[in-house]
């Protein structure tokens, strides 16, 4: 797909306004409908939209699988702190008028937006590692109903890399 | 800070541990977060579990939002003994796992461990939150983290037995939300306690009944009553051996507990009585004793056949608490602890001999009792308390149970337990006689008929006192039970 000027175009274009529409989601989710959930899956959407268009290697350029999994890491630990916050400044679990004593609604606006960035983080990355885990599987098409060397199945209009993501997953069933 | 703030950490401690455990790289390292966390989280309950049955219902609000408003932690004898015992089974079998992960999880132990801590902290969860959406928010916790960890299982029929359970699990926790929706609907509040208040103007309302029969439906997938309990033999069989002890230990247990707590303190009694609950749970406790013992008598591996012995033991706990009455719902819930500790052992025994031999199918144990003497005793030891053989822990729940039948004047109940019990006999006696009456097979690899190391041996030997002790000692187990079915049957949670 990265030969189609018009996918090409639209998706440069797309990408930058999901990934923005996904931090407006993150950033107003305490009073108003949204929040880190989901925020972080129209993260992950903008991201996977590159990887379709530019393939999964660009992609992991942008974000390697490892530091995937330590933001996903990251994101709960973030949300365990501010909770655990509450309590080390004499409050309760996910307490926050400890935070900010003189003023207990920012501290709630505050907390909140903390907490639901270590949930955006999360979920993004989260989606993240799931689509490359499937997108990554190998093809192994040819290993199919007992057939060693029968040829890989190809899709026309479409480059080496994103046929192999199209034929795993009905290679997903058999392997072994 | 108090006691009651400390208690939720039991929870927060294994749940905040399990990311930093995912991310710890090789062997010793996970391991030794996880065994810390989960003793931690051990320790509290202990601490937690004498107040909670002294002082009544210890509530914490999350946040410090209020509780009809917010979610709250709610402990009393009941669930404090259910967290105790969560908390108590995973320390003592994370000692004995090592070698045995090792052998079956060679490769990436960190995200398995942390799996481990997410399963056991959604089950903590579960037991002691007041509101009932959390419990379907713990509930998804703990259940896709124990699909994960099954399909860990050596062979590729894990991946099978997963995706069946994922199946069956999905549906029963689904039927549960669809019910909480249905009450919420009508109430207007999640809280257990402002449920229970509001729930009895409503009482002839149709909705609150369809919600009563979806979460009864619901859990009982989750607990694996017959006959909804088609994806537990797999699940059991196929996971890795550390899983499946823990799994068979709490995880059924915990959908129990769910069941008795809303059945009992959320709806109330007279609503129970009002609905077929109790002809419903009588016929499947009974059918599935009988179905389910006779289908462990037909097994041919280990595994399987005590899988099958755990549906009917769900029977017993089903026929427990059929007959609605406090000595009823304590047989059950000393059942539930006494189980665990058995099952436990049994499964222990299990892994260590799949870990030696590589194998649970009955073809290969002949002669086994010579080279494994220990394990084959404790198996032995833990199959009689199985039984209800007298000093163990299994006859003080046989016994809770008869007694409570006898006084609902219910012979039936006292004739199926007796029945169950002697089938039981039938499938331990089969394997007692191929370990240690029949020869060793020709194509047994002697060398590595050993008996297993002591960090397997102890922690097993462990639990085998346990059942003795509580087969003599009934304090902790029948004492708190019996306060646990007065708050059920009594009170508010």
């Amino acid at each position: 797909m990265r030969n189609n000027g018009i996918l090409r175009i639209v998706a440069r274009f797309l990408i930058p306004l999901i990934l923005l529409f996904a931090l407006y989601i993150q950033f107003h989710g305490e009073y108003s409908p949204g929040g880190g959930f989901q925020a972080g899956v129209v993260f992950a959407a903008g991201w996977i939209l590159f990887v379709l268009i530019y393939g999964l290697e660009a992609g992991l350029k942008v974000i390697p699988q490892r530091a995937m999994v330590v933001v996903m890491a990251c994101g709960a630990l973030l949300y365990a702190f501010i909770g655990l916050l509450g309590v080390l400044l004499g409050g309760h679990f996910l307490d926050f008028a400890p935070l900010l004593p003189s003023a207990p609604k920012g501290a709630q606006q505050a907390g909140i937006i903390l907490v639901e960035f270590g949930v955006g983080m999360t979920v993004a990355t989260v989606v993240m590692l799931i689509f490359t885990m499937f997108a990554g599987r190998k093809s192994q098409i040819h290993l199919i109903d007992g057939i060693p060397d029968s040829e890989p199945v190809t899709y026309p209009e479409m480059n080496q890399d994103n046929s192999a993501n199209q034929s795993t997953d009905t290679a997903a069933e058999t392997r072994d | 800070m108090t006691l009651i703030e400390w208690m939720p950490f039991s929870v927060l401690i294994p749940l905040i541990a399990a990311p930093v455990c995912a991310l710890l790289p090789g062997r010793v390292l996970p391991w030794t977060l996880t065994f810390v966390s989960v003793l931690a989280s051990a320790v509290i309950c202990a601490l937690v579990l004498p107040m909670a049955v002294g002082e009544g219902p210890l509530s914490y609000a999350f946040g410090n939002w209020p509780p009809p408003v917010g979610i709250e932690y709610r402990v009393d004898a009941v669930n404090a003994l259910l967290a105790l015992l969560i908390s108590a089974i995973a320390t003592i079998i994370l000692p004995w796992a090592r070698v045995s992960v090792n052998d079956e999880v060679p490769d990436r132990q960190g995200p398995f461990y942390a799996l481990f801590l997410l399963a056991m902290s959604g089950l903590m969860g579960i037991t002691l939150t007041g509101d009932v959406f959390n419990v379907f928010v713990f509930l998804e916790i703990s259940s896709l983290s124990t699909y994960a960890l099954i399909a860990h299982g050596k062979n590729r029929a894990a991946l099978l037995a997963s995706f069946r359970y994922l199946i069956m699990g999905t549906l029963g926790a689904t039927f549960y939300l669809i019910g909480v929706g249905f009450l919420y609907i009508q109430t207007g509040t999640l809280n257990m306690v402002d449920l229970a208040e509001r729930l009895p103007a409503l009482a002839d309302d149709r909705a609150i009944r369809t919600a009563f029969g979806f979460i009864i439906v619901g859990m009982g997938l989750k607990l694996a009553l017959f006959p909804l309990h088609r994806w537990l033999p797999g699940a059991y069989s196929n996971a890795p051996s550390m899983v499946t002890v823990f799994l068979a230990a709490t995880a059924t247990k915990v959908a129990v507990y769910v069941l008795l707590r809303l059945v009992f303190s959320v709806f109330g009694v007279e609503f129970a009585l009002a609905m077929p609950f109790e002809e419903i749970f009588f016929t499947l406790g009974a059918v599935g004793i009988f179905f389910a013992s006779l289908s462990a008598i037909k097994q041919t591996s280990l595994k399987r056949m005590l899988a099958y012995s755990s549906v009917s033991q769900i029977g017993y706990i089903a026929l427990a608490i059929s007959l609605i009455s406090t000595a009823g719902l304590s047989a059950g819930l000393v059942h539930i602890f006494n189980h665990a500790l058995m099952k436990g052992a049994l499964f222990m025994c299990v892994g260590a001999i799949v870990y030696r031999i590589g194998s649970d199918r009955f073809a290969d144990l002949g002669g086994l009792a010579k080279q494994m003497p220990l394990t084959m005793l404790a198996f032995v030891l833990a199959g009689l308390s199985m039984i209800g053989v007298p000093l163990t822990a299994g006859f003080i729940s046989k016994w809770a149970l008869i007694s409570a039948a006898i006084e609902a004047g219910n012979g039936y109940a006292v004739g199926i337990v007796l029945i169950g019990s002697l089938m039981a006999v039938i499938y331990i006696w089969r394997v007692v006689e191929i370990a240690y009456l029949q020869p060793a097979p020709d194509n047994a690899d002697m060398s590595r008929r050993r008996e297993v190391g002591l960090s397997m041996l102890i922690p097993l030997w462990i639990l085998i006192a346990a059942n003795f002790y509580f087969g003599i000692d009934t304090r902790l187990t029948l004492d708190i039970a019996t306060r646990g079915a007065e708050v059920l049957m009594g009170m508010t949670p």
